[in-house]
């Protein structure tokens, strides 16, 4: 069981905010469907673990890319060409 | 040569999200032929928002690989149709633009996510549509609308352009009245492209003449099982007997890995939008940072405007499976899971072509009908072994209960696209 506490941390891990009225109603569902996943706990076996792949690299050669001002177009802050973001720290 | 069609439609059923008007279209195979596109593809210069509100005014600046194979082609992208907010759904109800209605019967939904093109297709707006299926996400409108959708197999048609939602299972697909249509589009968009490294270099030709070719066809009793509208299985049986009376060899079996696909199918893919969708933080594209916040407060506020609570409730479903400690229970029990479904397949196409049974337990529901998630979530579940397994697999129409269709599910060995797409067009011609 998962409680309101729990689900608000994984909403702010989440990066989302969730409201009073949200909050009780995911805890509730939640609870109903991790309950659901739970009948994952019967599968047996290990992954595979895959033999028959390796990695296929290419050459890194230069290609066609997007201007500039297009790529920035749908950004509303920019400066000097870049995106613009908040501040981390 | 470039020439210029107009589009204008009376939509009455909300099928789209955005149309074009005045679109242009060269020479070429399509000549012309107007085409929906789910709002999850990318089209450069048209409004491409995935149905929610954080993509609202995004344009692309670049056409996603089926597009410019479409505009090779001739076609004209006349629009953009409505869906489940980032594909996630199962009615067009989470669409952050309101739902769209069912052609068959306005106060039921069309199926979900692609709801919209299907919609489209069934009220006759347009001839073709592309949709995306993630877990039944053509099939399942097809299904609820009447209509013939087919999700590729994995690998056969290039992602380049498709907004992510779960990467691992998603592919695009034809929509259209007709199976040959279906297959007229297949030919088109499954040109290689580099750009997908999942995709692999297998160019499709379907003569679709007709030919059942002594066939034998594996019938799952899983598929009949609990949850299974008993007026839809008999509709379902009646088309399974169809294919008896032609010649086709039908040999019930098992696929006790149903059991587990539901589970293992919304881990998967909750697990997979969680890290998908953080790309939403409104910098690159969207409603624009807030520069006064600090970064977590700032993505924090733009994401909770913009997410709809479906697409919140599996971003934080899939946060909490893949967090520390639960890693363990729930995604790798998934994958081992999954592993077990394709393994289930594998083994019945040993004695089988093909495996047949009905697209969606139920018709189509009515409009706010259901709103549980897990509820909504269980209709899923004859759709998502093919995703789960990477299966080529169309629904084409079979018949009505209480005057809403019922979708005929084929489901085929990987990379055979073409024997489902032939299959379904000898029970469309016969059936």
């Amino acid at each position: 069981m998962i409680d309101e506490n729990d689900v608000r941390h994984i909403a702010e891990l989440a990066d989302v905010t969730v409201t009073s009225g949200e909050l009780k109603k995911f805890t509730s569902q939640f609870n109903t469907i991790l309950e659901y996943f739970d009948t994952l706990d019967c599968v047996e076996g290990v992954t595979n673990e895959r033999t028959d792949r390796c990695n296929n690299f290419r050459e890194d050669e230069v290609t066609h890319s997007l201007p500039q001002e297009e790529l920035l177009a749908n950004a509303s802050e920019k400066e000097e060409g870049f995106f613009k973001a908040p501040k981390v720290m | 040569m470039t020439k210029i069609t107009h589009f204008n439609p009376e939509d009455k059923f909300h099928a789209f999200l955005k149309t074009c008007g005045d679109t242009e279209y060269t020479t070429g195979p399509l000549n012309g032929e107007n085409i929906a596109i789910k709002d999850n593809i990318s089209t450069k210069g048209i409004e491409t928002t995935c149905g929610s509100r954080i993509l609202t005014g995004y344009i692309p600046p670049y056409d996603a690989h089926v597009i410019t194979l479409l505009k090779k082609a001739g076609a004209a992208i006349v629009g953009k149709t409505n869906m489940d907010e980032f594909g996630m759904g199962t009615t067009t109800e989470n669409s952050a633009f309101g739902p769209t209605l069912n052609p068959s019967n306005p106060d039921h939904v069309p199926g979900g996510s692609s709801g919209g093109s299907a919609a489209a297709v069934a009220a006759g707006i347009v001839p073709f549509a592309l949709g995306s299926d993630t877990g039944g996400s053509i099939r399942c409108p097809a299904s609820f609308c009447g209509i013939t959708g087919l999700k590729p197999s994995y690998g056969r048609v290039s992602r380049y352009g498709l907004i992510a939602y779960a990467n691992s299972l998603e592919q695009i697909g034809p929509m259209a009245k007709d199976v040959k249509s279906v297959s007229r589009l297949m030919e088109i968009i499954t040109e290689y492209d580099p750009r997908d490294p999942t995709m692999i270099n297998k160019p499709y030709h379907c003569r679709c003449d007709g030919e059942l070719n002594g066939i034998s066809v594996g019938v799952p009793e899983e598929f009949f099982g609990k949850g299974v509208d008993p007026s839809v299985a008999s509709v379902v049986w009646n088309a399974i007997k169809w294919f008896e009376g032609e010649g086709a060899e039908i040999i019930t079996c098992r696929m006790p890995s149903v059991e587990y696909a539901l589970a293992a199918y919304y881990v998967t893919c909750t697990c997979e939008a969680s890290s998908n969708l953080a790309r939403f933080d409104g910098v690159r594209y969207g409603p624009g940072a807030s520069l006064k916040l600090s970064w977590h407060d700032s993505f924090s506020e733009r994401r909770t405007e913009g997410f709809g609570t479906e697409v919140k409730r599996r971003i934080m479903l899939g946060t909490f499976a893949l967090s520390s400690g639960y890693y363990g229970k729930y995604y790798a029990k998934a994958q081992i899971a999954r592993e077990n479904v394709k393994n289930d397949c594998m083994r019945i196409f040993k004695d089988v072509d093909l495996i047949i049974g009905p697209t969606m337990p139920v018709v189509a529901f009515k409009l706010g009908e259901i709103s549980d998630p897990l509820q909504m979530y269980l209709t899923d579940i004859l759709t998502v072994p093919a995703n789960l397994a990477g299966l080529p697999a169309i629904s084409i129409p079979c018949g009505k209960v209480d005057g809403l269709p019922v979708g005929l599910q084929i489901i085929g060995k990987p990379f055979e696209d073409e024997r489902v797409v032939e299959t379904a067009y000898c029970y469309e011609q016969g059936g």
